[in-house]
């Protein structure tokens, strides 16, 4: 068994993780479920290696353990298999599988036969039929999957950790993923599945952990749980903002997409989809990052987006998905950061006049109540809620007609959320258009005026607020 | 608190202090080094660096290398040397054009400006790696070089010519007066204009510059160009200096300025670090120099020595990020 008792970690002063305290029994399927930013990922990393600064003791099989790195933890038998697959796609199968404990002969040589034939009785076991000397990349997700389980249990792991593994592959996929689980389970491993979505939960664990803001809500036996139970655990909070008066929506379109996407003037739209179902890429088409041949009108005018300096000359405006990739320069200052989209309006005769960057600047701290040491702070150095503050303030500095939000909240305290989510209704009062995508229902429900669902790269359904329900969405968001 | 400030200050202010306890050890060493001839001396053989620098510096905040200044100083001092000797003749429409120097000059620029374009066109539009896109450029300026000079040094320019690269004006060398007014402009825009905030945003993260909307394509073929002239420059100087346009000038110059600009705290990687610490490193690379030929150190040596300093410079430069 795997027990954690108290374990606490924070980052640069903001704490992911309090006193969590869990039992992960063998033998079992422990399902770790919990909003985005509850603490899971963190939790797993140190379970597993990654992360070997925190407070705490890990006991496994009764021995206290602390894991210097990933592979102490893999020698004790623990084995992560993270969301984002670790493997090498121009290697083949076997090579993956054997990745760093290569069979030699006696000449020193790579003992290419051995390494496919047991990598045969792996693929065998997992019924996964594939050939050993094909490349991963040639492989669909929900297979490249089963080679990382492979090569888990190659590593002979007792404890399997899997996170979030059916974020990115389809149904069918699934059922196949899970008869691997069920039979992983029946040979005594400790399954650790992590998830946010509660029907898994519900076909696959055999016991529950809910995490909240980092810390252990709940544990027990999923038998005789109801997702409505489960929910009310894992929110804790009813997110249901002020919901403003339909009235307040007006009829006139300020941006239309093709036939199937339109936007009205003071509109909050929710764009729904599970991951790859092409919610990021319409976004990023609209906003002219990759080559389109969208007909896009703005104000009923139509409008040719070639590039991000289109986009903004007509008006519209992207916070994306990744704020650290895409978002912001990290090792730049606050105050550089907030004036990047508008330095041209921050000019005395051609040079950069400060007062006006620390007047913009100060604009925008106050206004979303920005929390900062100074305007000369790293950006790097400040909370996720925070950063996103400042993408949204870049934006809101260039006057935007249209936002387009991509998982405005993704990895942000719920404090900071909630100012988020105030700031959007906001803005929408003010009259911009807001499209925002999300993969959380809660919020999706909680702020949108109407709701768009999306599964492989298309539009499925159409609900206004008053009709959208969780079941309703999510049967058509998940591909068939 | 205090010691932290302290730390910081120490920090900030390494490359300074390195050279400084640099000079003072040289001077106890040799006094021929301490005096203002020697001073003047060291400023005006690294002026030619100084100026092929900033230009680097620049290239590589916006996340960039350019491996081409070396030759491309060489071919645009050798056009230089070239028009301003023969001019141009075209016998068939029995024309002569003759050039002044400032005539030359202004080629000179333009032709450095143009290759270096051509390298960020090059890079933007085909997304060629810079390491790749301006070792080719290496190789073809060179090239050119030697098909423009077949081979042989052009030189015998006269007094007007070679003041610019050995006279004095108001008591400092010219070459210095020269790479001086580039550095002062070139920190200019690094910090006053969008220009320099825009090469910072793009080697810091390219990704949110061009989501920011930033014209990500346009801004470094500028920074090429503006590598390029100046590298055109620095082949004026080295002309002007030798009275001669070698055929293999400026071998090996954008080692020595990757070297200062490195050495000066710019990162690698892009988006940090600044000119005046790549004047700053430019400087103990001179003096560094200087005082080796000075004590008599074997020039074999001096080339491990300057190596040693480069490496060093960098493993301070990460362990204090790591910080």
């Amino acid at each position: 068994m795997l027990v954690t008792e108290n374990i606490s970690k924070s980052f640069s002063g903001v704490a992911a993780l309090q006193d969590v305290c869990l039992e992960l029994h063998p033998g079992k399927v422990n399902a770790i479920i919990g909003e985005n930013g509850a603490g899971k990922s963190t939790l797993m990393k140190i379970l597993s290696g990654v992360y070997t600064e925190y407070d705490g003791k890990i006991i496994f099989n009764n021995k206290q353990v602390r894991f210097q790195n990933t592979r102490e933890a893999r020698e004790a038998g623990i084995t992560i298999i993270h969301q984002e697959l670790k493997l090498v796609p121009d290697l083949t199968i076997a090579e993956n599988i054997f990745l760093g404990r290569e069979i030699t002969n006696r000449f020193g040589l790579l003992d290419r036969d051995a390494m496919i034939e047991q990598t045969t009785a792996l693929l065998g076991r997992l019924k996964l039929n594939a050939d050993p000397s094909a490349k991963v990349s040639s492989l669909k997700v929900g297979q490249q999957q089963v080679v990382e389980i492979a090569k888990a249990l190659l590593h002979d792991a007792s404890v399997i950790i899997m996170d979030e593994p059916t974020s990115a592959i389809s149904e069918s996929e699934v059922a196949v993923l899970f008869g691997i689980i069920d039979k992983l389970r029946s040979e005594g491993k400790t399954i650790v599945y992590i998830s946010h979505k509660l029907d898994e939960l519900f076909r696959i664990a055999d016991r529950y952990i809910v995490l909240r803001d980092g810390r252990t809500i709940e544990s027990g036996d999923r038998q005789g749980m109801t997702v409505d139970n489960l929910v009310q655990k894992m929110v804790g909070r009813e997110i249901r903002t002020v919901r403003r008066s339909k009235e307040k929506v007006s009829n006139e379109v300020l941006l239309s997409v093709e036939e199937y996407l339109t936007l009205h003037r003071g509109e909050v739209l929710g764009i729904f989809g599970l991951m790859g179902a092409g919610r990021t890429e319409l976004l990023e088409e609209i906003f002219g990052l990759n080559k389109s041949a969208l007909q896009i009108s703005v104000e009923g005018k139509p409008v040719k987006i070639n590039s991000p300096i289109d986009a903004i000359e007509a008006g519209l405006a992207l916070v994306p998905e990744d704020r650290k990739k895409d978002g912001l320069v990290l090792n730049a200052d606050v105050r550089t950061n907030l004036c990047l989209t508008t330095l041209v309006d921050l000019q005395t005769f051609g040079f950069l006049d400060e007062s006006k960057e620390t007047a913009l600047a100060s604009r925008y701290i106050d206004g979303l109540k920005i929390k900062a040491s100074s305007q000369g702070q790293i950006t790097e150095n400040l909370s996720g809620g925070n950063q996103q503050k400042i993408v949204l303030a870049k934006w809101l500095a260039t006057k935007p007609k249209v936002l387009l939000l991509d998982e405005p909240t993704r990895g942000i305290d719920i404090h900071a959320k909630n100012e988020i989510y105030k700031l959007i209704l906001q803005l929408a009062e003010e009259g911009l258009g807001i499209i925002m995508v999300s993969s959380e229902l809660p919020e999706i429900l909680a702020v949108s005026d109407r709701i768009v669902v999306m599964a492989e790269g298309k539009i499925t359904a159409e609900f206004s607020a008053g009709e959208a329900t969780e079941s309703k969405i999510l049967k058509h968001a998940i591909p068939k | 608190m205090e010691g932290q400030n302290y730390k910081q200050l120490l920090s900030r202010f390494q490359s300074l202090i390195a050279l400084v306890i640099l000079c003072i050890v040289i001077s106890l060493l040799s006094d021929k080094f301490l005096t203002a001839t020697n001073a003047w001396n060291v400023m005006r053989q690294i002026s030619v660096n100084v100026c092929i620098s900033v230009g680097m510096t620049m290239v590589i905040l916006a996340g960039g290398i350019d491996l081409s200044v070396g030759s491309v100083l060489a071919l645009c001092g050798a056009i230089a040397a070239g028009l301003l000797k023969d001019g141009i003749e075209l016998p068939s429409a029995n024309l002569f054009i003759g050039f002044t120097i400032l005539g030359v000059t202004v080629v000179a620029l333009l032709a450095g400006s143009l290759i270096g374009s051509f390298n960020g066109f090059v890079i933007t539009r085909f997304n060629v790696p810079p390491f790749v896109a301006t070792l080719a450029m290496l190789t073809i300026a060179r090239g050119l070089t030697m098909l423009w000079t077949k081979g042989f040094p052009i030189s015998n320019f006269g007094e007007n010519f070679t003041w610019i690269g050995t006279g004095w004006f108001i008591g400092i060398p010219v070459p210095v007066w020269i790479s001086g007014i580039i550095v002062l402009i070139a920190v200019v825009i690094t910090n006053r204009t969008r220009l320099g905030r825009y090469i910072y945003a793009i080697g810091g993260n390219e990704s949110a510059a061009t989501l920011s909307g930033i014209n990500v394509k346009k801004i470094k073929l500028t920074v090429y160009a503006i590598a390029g002239g100046l590298a055109g420059a620095g082949g004026l100087l080295v002309t002007s200096r030798l009275d001669a346009a070698q055929p293999n000038a400026g071998l090996g110059y954008e080692l020595d300025s990757i070297a200062a600009v490195v050495i000066g705290g710019t990162s690698l990687t892009g988006g940090r670090g600044s000119i005046g610490g790549t004047v700053l490193g430019a400087v103990i690379i001179g003096v560094l120099n200087n005082g080796l030929v000075l004590l008599n150190v074997s020039p074999f040596w001096q080339q491990v020595v300057k190596g040693a300093v480069i490496l060093a410079a960098v493993i301070i430069d990460k362990a204090k990020s790591k910080n």
